[in-house]
């Protein structure tokens, strides 16, 4: 079947695509975007976060046909030519990042969560974050990591 | 003087690249015309096979090729150490998981279900799955065909396993039969573990013009995989070239092979390039895990509580093939009674093959499953002798100058005392909630199955160290190449090594070593791949040792040609732009460190380890009793680095690893019955979330090690091995009982007989209220 979606600002189109595909499939295979991770494609990690119609969704849950004329937005979508997001710099200067396999789905999900709660406390910070995995940094460097884009933003 | 040099909180040159979704993973590589493999696996961990019928599979439209042993040009066994693993499966499988065929085709969707086309008739057998059992008489025999030694710099190591027995380590030191006031002795366990590393075991092979093969592949060692790759598929290695892609976490889960031979099979029959990506339930079958361990120990004491002796037995179960057990069975029991200063010790630490999923390194290797051991013991102890645990830890501590059990003498810094005494004077954390109103605070979270209520608090303490590099005689090296030149009149260094940056900082490292002995501000590391020597394995905490060695003497060496072109004495006196100008300067070395010998097999004694690194941890934990449920609340870690090359890496390693045992104590284990994996995914094997980890305090100590780079110590492996046994203690401490079985599950603590009454009694609450 054809996709036709909007990724990052640009309408975009996959054909030939099977239909038991994932949006993930589709945004890493047919359309370049291997951004959005696939830790788990199970719905447990978080490493695949992408904003579907402004809502953070795992993009190995979603069908890619549900995704059809809808707008998908991406961690390749959040900086702009000249600078990173103030999310992405934060995660770099609080060295948050070692294997960074999880670091796009993070830095969406706390982009979406600065979006909602601009100061949100660290509790809440860690529900927030609850659904996105780790296995290098013990999540020290991330809770910092969203102090300073808190501060910055 | 250039910043970012040795010691500087250096930004990680992958970092821009990394958090703009733009690192190529090893997942991420894509070429004009590639296919997609899959492997099919053995549902059975025992079995005959009678018959394979790939025709099915052949005949679904997009395949290009299916795979059996058939078709395997070289050896059809590989290994680390020794060539017991098929490269699939041939006659028998002997876990569940066991590579048997491969596919591949133009859509992964169109070779899974290819796979599954696959007929192959199994005669299942009964598993062996007991590591114990598997020893005795009449156990059936997973290898009765000799497996060859490839390891050869070990040869002398007794690597060669006998029947089902892997590897019997020996520590006998001192009085055979010593006897003590104050004896302790308990029985342990720990389940298998998973690396659990993000990123899947993914790479991209492409068919070379020459008939070679480019592989790019997320790995721990490229030219070992490089080796195993050649004798399988019978090319030189000048035919099989690796190119490192980006690694989303290892651990020790990468040191074997996954597909990497797999997908060059296809890509060489198939003349296509060929990627292949496991899947997360494919990944726990893809790869070694944590030996699963069960332990016995005695310790014994003068009654003011000065060890007299340690007497301890390990089972470590090795699965259906080698990988590098005999190495995690030297190390368990080589690191099996702690650091502590013991007259008397007889261990005997045995690693076996079962029908169980393969196990191999992990975080920690060997230490890890011993740690939980004896840091329990000596809690035992303690209150057998009516003393503080921590004072009884310090009375018996290691420090520099005492001597291991395997004789050797500690020759630089062992700070345990200082550790566990700096963690002690760490403020303490807040008094738990007693308002009961943030769930988020409390076991359970906002689950909402406490409000208070029977929650109690518990504070443990551990300490533990580890061999930092390859040990027991291990030709441990690494190589690398450091070029110097002008680039628009600005100097420019080049660093080249095949060592793995697997998420642990290893990129930055070579840049700051490189700025700091060259006073240069841009350094460019290339991507490793096996154009250059082997770099060794990013294992065994010894990156920033062995490969940061190399690129310092590489940088040294480059430094002398370049005084010697410019006729200088002082470095600071050159101009380097004019003195390079179109001429590079380059130098290429292979750095060992000091030479370890293999431990006497009888005795265990020996110059096993060039270095031992020491960690200390504090755990505080509210514990639901009533529920079983767990919140740790605080970790607190104190650990030697010698010297911080970059201390923000440092502290990131340490809360990381940190992290991992106390994924451990609590939550982590593939659950293994019969031999079948049941919890093969992220729903059901858990790792640590954000909700898991507590805050931690890190006081980091440098110590240096006159013997090392910058006296520094490898700095990943410590905190995992000594947080999960604080977070035991603390557990015991918050309900009274002695839990010797890590995970501890809820169950654990509320079904336990082990339930000490005025513990119990302490924790009625009135349930009508949910207040006390």
């Amino acid at each position: 079947m054809r996709i036709e979606l909007t990724v990052n600002g640009e309408r975009r189109q996959a054909d030939d695509v099977w239909e038991g595909e994932s949006l993930l499939y589709v945004l890493r295979e047919r359309l370049g975007l291997p951004g959005s991770k696939n830790a788990c494609e199970q719905g447990e990690c978080g490493s695949c976060s992408v904003y579907l119609d402004g809502a953070v969704v795992c993009a190995c849950l979603v069908a890619a046909g549900q995704a059809q004329d809808r707008e998908v937005v991406t961690v390749e979508g959040l900086a702009d030519s000249e600078r990173l997001d103030p999310v992405q710099q934060a995660f770099l200067d609080a060295g948050a990042v070692q294997c960074g396999f999880c670091t796009p789905g993070l830095v969406v999900a706390v982009h979406d969560l600065l979006d909602r709660v601009p100061e949100p406390d660290d509790d809440t910070v860690r529900e927030a974050l609850a659904g996105n995995l780790c296995r290098c940094t013990g999540y020290e460097a991330i809770l910092d990591a969203v102090r300073l884009a808190v501060e910055r933003r | 003087m250039v910043g970012g040099g040795v010691g500087a909180d250096a930004d990680r040159p992958d970092g821009v690249l990394k958090v703009s979704g733009e690192f190529a993973y090893g997942s991420d590589l894509w070429a004009d015309e590639m296919l997609w493999g899959v492997t099919l696996r053995s549902p059975h961990p025992s079995a005959r096979i009678v018959s394979i019928d790939i025709g099915p599979a052949l005949a679904v439209p997009g395949v290009y090729a299916v795979l059996t042993a058939d078709d395997v040009p070289g050896e059809k066994r590989y290994g680390l150490e020794v060539d017991d693993q098929p490269v699939l499966a041939t006659g028998v499988v002997r876990y569940q998981g066991e590579a048997v065929a491969l596919v591949a085709a133009e859509h992964p969707e169109t070779a899974r279900r290819a796979a599954a086309r696959i007929v192959v008739d199994y005669e299942v057998l009964a598993p062996v799955t007991d590591a114990r059992a598997a020893l005795e008489p009449g156990a059936p025999v997973l290898h009765p065909e000799p497996t060859p030694v490839v390891e050869r710099s070990r040869e002398d190591a007794d690597l060669r396993p006998r029947g089902n027995l892997v590897r019997h380590l020996k520590i006998r030191k001192g009085d055979p039969e010593p006897t003590a006031a104050v004896v302790v002795e308990g029985d342990y366990e720990v389940g298998m573990q998973d690396q659990a590393f993000l990123g899947p075991e993914s790479g991209l092979a492409v068919p070379g013009e020459d008939g070679g093969i480019d592989l790019f592949v997320a790995t721990q060692w490229l030219h070992v995989d490089q080796q195993q790759i050649c004798r399988a598929l019978a090319l030189p290695a000048d035919k099989v070239r690796l190119t490192l892609a980006g690694v989303g976490g290892a651990f020790g889960g990468r040191e074997d092979l996954s597909m990497h031979v797999h997908a060059c099979l296809l890509a060489l029959h198939t003349g296509k390039p060929v990627k292949m990506s496991y899947n997360r339930e494919e990944s726990f079958f893809g790869h070694v895990h944590r030996h699963p361990a069960t332990m016995h120990y005695a310790h014994g004491f003068t009654r003011d509580g000065d060890l007299v002796f340690v007497r301890a037995q390990i089972w470590l179960d090795g699965g259906a093939y080698l990988s590098s057990s005999a190495a995690v069975v030297g190390n368990a029991g080589l690191m099996g009674i702690g650091p502590y200063v013991v007259p008397n010790v007889r261990m005997d630490c045995y690693g076996s093959y079962t029908n169980n999923p393969p196990c191999g390194a992990m975080r920690g290797f060997g230490a890890v499953q011993a740690a939980f051991a004896y840091e329990s013991q000596m809690d035992r102890a303690a209150e057998a002798l009516g003393m503080d645990p921590v004072d009884l830890r310090c009375r018996n501590a290691m420090e520099e100058g005492s001597v291991a059990p395997t004789g050797q003498v500690l020759d630089s810094p062992a700070p345990v005392v200082e550790l566990l005494r700096r963690l002690q004077a760490m403020p303490m954390p807040a008094a738990p909630p007693t308002d009961g109103h943030d769930l988020r605070r409390l076991p359970g979270g906002v689950a909402n199955s406490t409000h208070g209520e029977g929650v109690r608090r518990g504070v443990g303490y551990a300490v533990a160290y580890k061999n930092i590099g390859f040990s027991e005689g291990f030709d441990d090296y690494s190589t690398a190449r450091v070029r110097l030149e002008a680039v628009a009149g600005q100097p420019v260094v080049m660093v080249h090594t095949a060592a793995a940056e697997v998420g642990q900082g290893l990129v930055t490292v070579q840049q700051q070593i490189a700025r700091t002995e060259l006073g240069v501000d841009r350094v460019v590391v290339a991507p490793a791949d096996t154009a250059v020597g082997s770099g060794g394995s990013s294992s065994a905490s010894r990156q920033t040792y062995v490969t940061g060695g190399a690129v310092r003497e590489a940088c040294r060496l480059v430094r002398e040609q370049v005084l010697a072109r410019a006729g200088a004495d002082r470095w600071e006196d050159v101009d380097l732009a004019a003195v390079l100008g179109d001429e590079p300067v380059e130098a290429t070395t292979e750095w060992r460190h000091r030479p370890t010998e293999a431990v006497d097999p009888e005795t265990g004694q020996g110059f096993a380890h060039v270095q031992y690194a020491f960690a200390a941890h504090r755990a505080v934990v509210d514990v639901d009793v009533e529920l079983g449920l767990v919140k740790v609340v605080e970790l607190a870690c104190s650990q030697d680095v010698g010297k911080a090359i970059n201390p923000k890496a440092v502290v990131g390693q340490i809360v990381g690893g940190t992290a991992q045992g106390m994924g451990l104590a609590l939550m982590e284990e593939v659950v293994v019955t019969d031999g079948i994996i049941r919890n093969p995914s992220f729903t059901d094997y858990l790792i640590p979330t954000i909700l898991d980890m507590p805050p931690m305090q890190v006081d980091v100590l440098e110590l240096p090690d006159p013997h090392a780079p910058y006296g520094l110590r490898g700095v990943g492996e410590p905190p995992t091995i000594s947080s999960g046994p604080a977070v035991l203690a603390a557990v015991r401490a918050a309900t009274g009982q002695f839990l010797t079985r890590v995970p501890v599950r809820p169950e654990h603590i509320v079904l336990s007989g082990d339930v000490r009454s005025e513990g119990r009694a302490e924790a009625e609450r009135d349930p009508s209220t949910g207040t006390t």
